[in-house]
């Protein structure tokens, strides 16, 4: 018998920050597209990673206009549309994926049009139910929050913003006024993709957002290998891994299981 | 003509955030929302400069050609036996379309801004070329995304754009054609955002996008609300235009957005017709395109029941595109204009019309709003008048008329 979640939402995001910052780590969450390289390979990449100690993760809805994404996701999501994924197979891959125990929070992480189409207080909803805690949308900047806010501060989900290196101090107070659950930092000016090297100027950068917010700094885009997630790890509150995690799963569940417990690994 | 050349007075929209009604906005990743912010009050600067205007005034009448002329259609007119037709020549523009007004406005407006790198998006190739033209005037560095669809039915344009000095991109994912392009200019502006500019070719894509082309566009609406009053002393009793993206629709709409007795007419891509499903008309076929959100703006967009965003058909690759400016969006809703549809077929057979008729041979894009004046005029008085935005010339669509109608 698999024991339920006793919490979920804006509650188990916090818990899984504290848990991490209480080992002095940074909380490690990949993203993973449902649908590839199959439903079920997607499925298995995700039960992969939570064994081998991912804090959390972003369930990833194909789109077929991605374009705040790299060459290495627009194709996987692209053979993940090909594969029938469709947004209700994403919400049940959450219920599946709670159903087999994996008790780590889940946020949905979607282009706005396809949640849009389901329409968007249903999609909340149906996110909570399947067991989701949060909701990424790419292309929602703050000024757009009211598409999804009321939803989802209902449900209780964290509803998550972004910040990028070109972000104002008053696009950091609007962040830190909406998102909810915590701030996704985008670490380069540009699109996801695993680049050799962190830039030199995010210390700067963190500093400047931890003077104004108080709310959980996770980094994304561009942080693909061990040696970038020790250096994020006492920077930050969490960091994401996705095209990295991506082009393994591309390979085998083997390739993606090593790749996370390498980034784990070294934190 | 002393006009104003960029008509700045009707624009009690969209407000402050970008919303023509409920359509338009801002959805687009957080990076290039400063640039947005950027570009808006770069934009706002500038047209309150009489020295931003003097100049663009002038590139328009002494490089681009203007104002285009308005001609009468006399043996079209009479052999459809009713409304008088007459034609905004945009074809004469300087690069044979109406984008090389846009074009220079914001290359203009880039330079001022002190931006070096300039990208834009093509499908037709017509705004690619009308980009590169203008950067090799203003000494731009131009790069422009194109579908290898596009490139492959577009070839004189390519080499057109290699010409000029541009870049050409081939982009290789999704349908391969204009919205893939523009997915990827809008890659390549996230990436380099501090040291580009993103040259959008039509009045769509985030605020302040659809305002500002449909304000460079504006000066074909404005020169010819005066010249039809010239030739006929009355004002049209329709404009009709043909609508992708919808910038030459709204730049000669917007000019008669308060001339009550003048309907608004915008013409989409029927395509192979409704029931095929192989067609780009978004509000003509409400079974698969309703709102929704793509590069950046809410307007209607052609999708499947899941939100992925469908392929489109049309003979004109200009019109060929799942979504349509927000104006547009908002115009139809309240009931100012009125958007109806033309097939290929009937695209074709008003290219030939005008061709023998007039001596013009029309872009297969203009095509589709002649097609919709052939089917009205006859149902109109003879004292009635009909004015059709002739947006580009056809001499790019030769390879594709000879591929359906054999040489």
């Amino acid at each position: 018998m698999i024991k339920a979640r006793e919490i979920h939402g804006l509650a188990a995001l916090d818990q899984m920050f504290a848990a991490a910052r209480a080992q002095g780590r940074a909380a490690f969450l990949p993203y993973f597209p449902i649908g590839y390289p199959t439903h079920q390979a997607s499925l298995d990449a995700v039960a992969a990673m939570a064994e081998e100690g991912a804090d959390g993760f972003e369930i990833g809805i194909p789109f077929s206009d991605p374009i705040a994404d790299g060459p290495t996701i627009q194709a996987a999501t692209q053979v993940a549309l090909e594969n029938g994924t469709t947004v209700r197979k994403c919400l049940d891959a959450v219920g599946t994926l709670r159903a087999k125990g994996i008790s780590q929070p889940m946020l949905m992480m979607g282009y706005a049009n396809p949640l849009v189409a389901y329409g968007t207080d249903r999609f909340v909803r149906d996110a909570r139910r399947a067991g989701a805690d949060g909701l990424i949308v790419p292309d929602l900047p703050p000024e757009e929050a009211t598409l999804f806010a009321g939803s989802c501060a209902r449900e209780g989900l964290a509803l998550v913003f972004f910040l990028a290196p070109t972000s104002n101090d008053r696009r950091i107070a609007m962040a830190a006024e909406h998102a909810t659950g915590f701030i996704y930092v985008v670490s380069l000016t540009g699109i996801t993709g695993a680049r050799a090297q962190l830039p030199a100027y995010l210390t700067d950068f963190i500093a400047r957002l931890r003077s104004r917010t108080d709310k959980p700094l996770v980094l994304g885009f561009g942080i693909s290998k061990p040696e970038h997630a020790r250096q994020v790890s006492d920077l930050m509150d969490g960091f994401i891994v996705g095209s990295a995690l991506v082009r393994a799963g591309g390979e085998s569940a083997a390739a993606v299981r090593e790749l996370a417990r390498s980034l784990r690994g070294v934190l | 003509m002393t006009e104003p050349y960029i008509r700045t007075d009707l624009a009690d929209l969209p407000d402050a955030r970008g919303y023509f009604g409920e359509f338009g906005g801002r959805f687009v990743p957080e990076t290039i929302i400063p640039a947005l912010d950027e570009l808006e009050g770069a934009y706002a600067d500038a047209i309150a400069d009489p020295a931003f205007h003097a100049e663009l005034a002038h590139l328009q009448r002494t490089y681009t050609g203007r104002p285009t002329p308005v001609s009468y259609a006399r043996r079209l007119s009479e052999r459809l036996g009713g409304a008088q037709i007459y034609l905004k020549r945009e074809d004469l523009a300087h690069t044979g379309a109406h984008k090389i007004n846009n074009a220079l406005g914001q290359g203009l407006l880039a330079k001022r801004m002190g931006k070096k790198r300039i990208i834009a998006e093509t499908g037709a190739g017509q705004h690619g070329v009308g980009t590169a033209t203008a950067m090799a005037l203003l000494g731009l560095e131009c790069h422009v995304y194109m579908g290898t669809v596009d490139i492959k039915r577009q070839q004189p344009n390519v080499f057109r754009m290699k010409l000029l000095g541009a870049e050409v991109i081939p982009v290789t994912s999704g349908s391969r054609t204009l919205k893939d392009a523009i997915n990827e200019a809008m890659r390549d502006w996230v990436t380099n955002v501090e040291t580009t500019f993103y040259l959008l070719g039509s009045a769509l894509g985030p605020h302040p996008y659809p305002m500002m082309v449909r304000d460079f566009q504006s000066v074909i609406g404005v020169e010819a609300r005066e010249q039809i009053q010239e030739l006929t002393g009355q004002l049209p009793e329709a404009c009709i235009a043909c609508v992708g993206g919808g910038s030459n629709a709204i730049g000669m709409f917007h000019a008669f957005r308060d001339d009550d007795g003048t309907e608004l007419i915008g013409v989409e891509a029927g395509g192979h017709g409704i029931e095929s499903r192989e067609h780009a008309a978004r509000f003509a076929d409400l079974d698969i395109s309703r709102p929704g959100i793509l590069h950046g703006t809410r307007s209607y967009v052609m999708q499947d029941e899941d939100g992925q965003i469908m392929e489109t058909h049309s003979i004109s690759a200009g019109l060929d595109y799942p979504s349509v400016g927000p104006e547009h969006a908002h115009l139809r809703q309240m009931e100012r204009a009125f958007y109806t549809m033309a097939t290929d077929e009937e695209a074709l057979e008003a290219f030939q019309v005008l061709s023998v008729t007039e001596g013009i041979i029309p872009a297969l894009e203009s095509s589709h709003a002649l097609a919709e004046a052939i089917k009205r005029a006859p149902t109109m008085p003879r004292d009635s008048v009909l004015l059709v935005n002739l947006s580009g010339r056809g001499d790019k669509d030769l390879d594709t008329v000879i591929g359906v109608l054999g040489s």
